[in-house]
């Protein structure tokens, strides 16, 4: 299994039956690939529609339907479309339960940077800023590293996405959440120590006695 | 009224240097048949607010290609290269704001607001040259009006009144847009007869709408 799909069986898992979910472009729009049976979520996206599915065949494609990223995509029965003020008071507004979203690093305290890099990377926002800040839950989905250097350091030095710490951190790697205390490590990947995690992380980890093994979703 | 109007003479109405809202959202949505007249007859140094650049050769991204603009307003411009070339080389002025804030921006101009508080963007770069204000000890950012000269309005279904309806993701930014401009020039892709549409689906109504771009018939369809 390649890395990436480690992280998205993973995550697959935090979502619940009812759940409201917004999936940023890339990695985490795999999540919905291994939404559990039985999990019923609806997928909001941001250009405006709640109940977005991959599209069933290219010749049903709409050319008024689309994901945020300007992909044709479906719709399932029971789906609504709206303005992007409304799109932006469900996030904003406290209404989204769950946003996944990528990150460039996160730091100690659960900050995430993930829009810019000064200099080399400058695409916009987009809506990151207002899903960090509104979503009930924010997680995210990114490599441990980036060309073997550590991604999860004591302190970000790129640009902050919001100054609100994200709900939770998955890799390849380990699962982290962000606490009063520092970076708990709450899980590891199957055949992951530790030692693995810790050796290629820049910020501090809080580490239990015993620290599980990832489930992952089928 | 009757608010129709010829595509060419709907552009010819827009001058050099204008401030142009266009609707949609990676080009769904968007006024295409605008803005590729915008193209055909040239018109320079604009100021563009919208929520992305589309890709090269693709709705707003087409201005962009035919260097058209000089100032945009945008959430994102991650998916056209082009734009961040002209950007770096200096050729265009960038102003990046988050996607829900430059909706309120937008929107509170056209309602009449003197702005919107919002906590998005407080103690990030978003925040540069905000004025931050406590509300129940709360941070918010003051998020100023964006007004423009002219919105441009992609809609799905439309009648001579100027009444618009919109299809799914591509209703996004055109009904706040079409409250927010000095001018509001609308297309359609199909025009109907007045008294066609309910009441109930018009979502903006035809008595903000200035120009509605006649339809054309080119080879029957």
């Amino acid at each position: 299994m390649d890395a990436k799909e480690i992280i998205a069986r993973r995550i697959a898992l935090e979502l619940m039956s009812g759940d409201l979910v917004n999936l940023g472009i890339g990695l985490p729009t795999t999540v919905a690939g291994y939404v559990p049976q039985g999990v019923e979520v609806l997928f909001q996206a941001e250009n405006g529609l709640i109940g977005m599915q991959p599209l069933p065949d290219p010749g049903l494609a709409d050319q008024y339907l689309s994901d945020p990223g300007g992909s044709f995509v479906g719709a399932v029965p029971g789906a609504c479309s709206f303005d992007s003020c409304m799109s932006f008071g469900l996030i904003r507004g406290g209404h989204l339960d769950v946003t996944v979203l990528g990150g460039l690093e996160v730091d100690e305290h659960g900050l995430l940077a993930n829009w810019m890099v000064p200099g080399k990377m400058v695409p916009g926002m987009g809506g990151a800023m207002d899903l960090v800040t509104g979503a009930k839950r924010v997680i995210v989905a990114m490599m441990h590293t980036a060309k073997g250097r550590p991604k999860i350091l004591k302190k970000c030095t790129l640009p902050l996405t919001s100054t609100r710490s994200v709900s939770l951190i998955v890799t390849e790697l380990a699962v982290l959440e962000p606490t009063a205390d520092g970076l708990l490590l709450k899980e590891v990947a199957p055949g992951v120590s530790v030692q693995d995690v810790t050796a290629v992380t820049d910020a501090t980890l809080v580490i239990p006695a015993d620290v599980p093994v990832m489930r992952l979703a089928p | 009224m009757h608010k129709g109007i010829a595509l060419s003479a709907a552009v010819e109405k827009i001058p050099d240097g204008s401030s142009l809202m266009i609707g949609g959202f990676m080009g769904i949505g968007s006024p295409h048949r605008l803005i590729g007249e915008l193209v055909r007859q040239g018109r320079k140094n604009l100021t563009v607010i919208a929520n992305d650049t589309a890709r090269p050769g693709f709705g707003i991204g087409r201005l962009i290609d035919a260097k058209l603009v000089r100032r945009l307003v945008v959430s994102h411009i991650g998916t056209n290269p082009e734009t961040q070339r002209q950007m770096i080389a200096g050729e265009i002025t960038v102003d990046l704001v988050p996607q829900g804030t430059l909706a309120e921006r937008i929107r509170a101009a056209g309602y009449g607001l003197g702005g919107v508080l919002t906590p998005t963007g407080v103690g990030t770069m978003a925040a540069e040259g905000a004025q931050l204000i406590e509300v129940a000890g709360r941070q918010f950012l003051l998020a100023l009006p964006i007004a423009a000269d002219f919105a441009l309005i992609g809609a799905h279904r439309a009648d001579y009144l100027g009444n618009l309806s919109y299809a799914l993701t591509a209703r996004n930014f055109n009904p706040v847009m079409a409250m927010a401009a000095a001018t509001v020039v609308a297309e359609a892709a199909e025009i109907v007869p007045v008294g066609v549409m309910p009441p109930d689906d018009v979502i903006t109504p035809g008595s903000i709408v200035d120009h509605l771009v006649e339809r054309e018939i080119v080879n029957g369809r």
